[in-house]
């Protein structure tokens, strides 16, 4: 890890390496600011076509380990990106890069929201994008929702586990640990025992 | 003054902060589909059980960090920010980032395993439905403040199907809610 290798591998040359942390920290800071609702796509552009130090199978490879890891996806993804190249002064360089400036930035306009709070048309312009924040996080859920459809765990079951955890976290207002606990076991032992069956099955009809 | 005032704590202790940063800490490894699917229990636990903030204080938070540049966690500083000023957001930020960054590191360094063993894919497919449902709970709780208000559940509704149906800038539909709230929903 101490030294910096291209994470390429051969038949991909063009690859490139930042540096000096300096460099992490400002690609990570800029690629930050340009993102509106969501860093990832302006971070693809960003580390795979501007300064290339990713493939995009590379690129690729990260995100699906990140969003496999709990946690913000984007920090995971600049933390192991940061460490690969320049160690763990690497993951603290991007991860800097990535929250500082917008940190204060989101900071600054609560502090001038509760200074005018009390105005009418402010409080209710921040009703209405709260209304908009509300409307896109359905968004997200609808856009997902035919993922279901290829679940080994079949549509009803995993249609059934949506309802449940949304009845129970959303309506009950249950503590998220028991409910995410119980049904993600109930969810990951049921997609496991079904993922196997189908895998004996392949194997009985392509020996 | 103490350390604590100089920090804006609005009379948070210690033992507040550490119970803050414990809660986001549990939240941190729970949170599988990202940041946001662990609002519901955010909101639960700091508006409803321990009442350091409201509901409006809670989905404006969430909406002025969509709306500002940067990852979208950052609503998680927000929190901290309103419950206890700068010692709030450290012990909101370093909860929620805390456990999870240690995890992606290590895996990051050593975990070189293929993604598509049995393990992982059962892992991921059982925990699919889990992240719907609290996406789900998640834009029901936003709309906490405003659900006798059926302007601003019909812009909700609104915006969900534009986001759904056209690929536009969810900026736009920020700044729309904006100019409808601040004319229509004072």
């Amino acid at each position: 890890m101490a030294e910096p290798v291209p994470l390429g591998d051969e038949n991909e040359p063009a690859l490139l390496l930042p540096a000096s942390k300096t460099e992490l920290f400002r690609v990570f800071n800029r690629l930050a600011l340009q993102g509106f609702g969501g860093v990832l796509p302006v971070a693809h552009r960003h580390l795979v076509e501007r300064e290339r130090w990713l493939s995009p199978a590379q690129f690729l490879d990260l995100l699906t380990l990140s969003q496999v890891l709990p946690g913000p996806n984007i920090v995971n993804m600049a933390l192991i990106i940061g460490d690969r190249f320049m160690g763990w002064r690497g993951a603290l360089a991007a991860c800097g890069g990535l929250l500082l400036l917008p940190l204060l930035i989101v900071l600054s306009l609560v502090v001038l929201y509760q200074q005018a709070a009390h105005l009418p048309w402010v409080a209710g312009a921040l009703r209405g994008m709260g209304a908009v924040a509300a409307g896109l996080i359905f968004a997200i859920a609808i856009k997902l929702a035919p993922s279901l459809r290829i679940s080994p765990l079949g549509w009803p079951a995993a249609a059934a586990l949506v309802a449940a955890t949304a009845v129970m976290v959303g309506l009950l207002r249950w503590p998220m640990a028991w409910v995410v606990l119980s049904l993600g076991a109930l969810g990951m032992a049921g997609a496991g025992w079904r993922l196997r069956q189908l895998q004996r099955q392949a194997r009985r009809v392509v020996p | 003054m103490s350390l604590l005032q100089l920090m804006g704590t609005h009379g948070l202790g210690w033992s507040d902060l550490l119970a803050l940063l414990a809660h986001f800490s549990m939240l941190s490894l729970l949170a599988v589909g990202g940041a946001i699917t662990t609002a519901p229990d955010m909101q639960r636990w700091l508006v409803s059980e321990k009442a350091w903030m409201s509901d409006e204080q809670f989905t404006a938070g969430v909406a002025i960090a969509q709306a500002a540049p940067g990852p979208n966690i950052l609503f998680v500083a927000v929190m901290g920010w309103h419950v206890a000023g700068v010692a709030g957001v450290l012990a909101t930020m370093l909860g929620i980032m805390g456990p999870s960054s240690l995890l992606a590191f290590v895996v990051g360094r050593w975990g070189r395993r293929r993604g598509d063993s049995l393990l992982l894919r059962a892992f991921t497919a059982g925990l699919t439905p889990l992240t719907l449902g609290l996406l789900l709970s998640t834009g029901w709780v936003l709309t906490a403040p405003v659900r006798d208000q059926w302007l601003a559940m019909a812009l909700v509704a609104l915006t969900a199907l534009l986001s759904v149906r056209l690929k536009i800038s969810p900026l736009w539909l920020m700044a729309g809610g904006a100019l409808v709230g601040a004319l229509a929903l004072r």
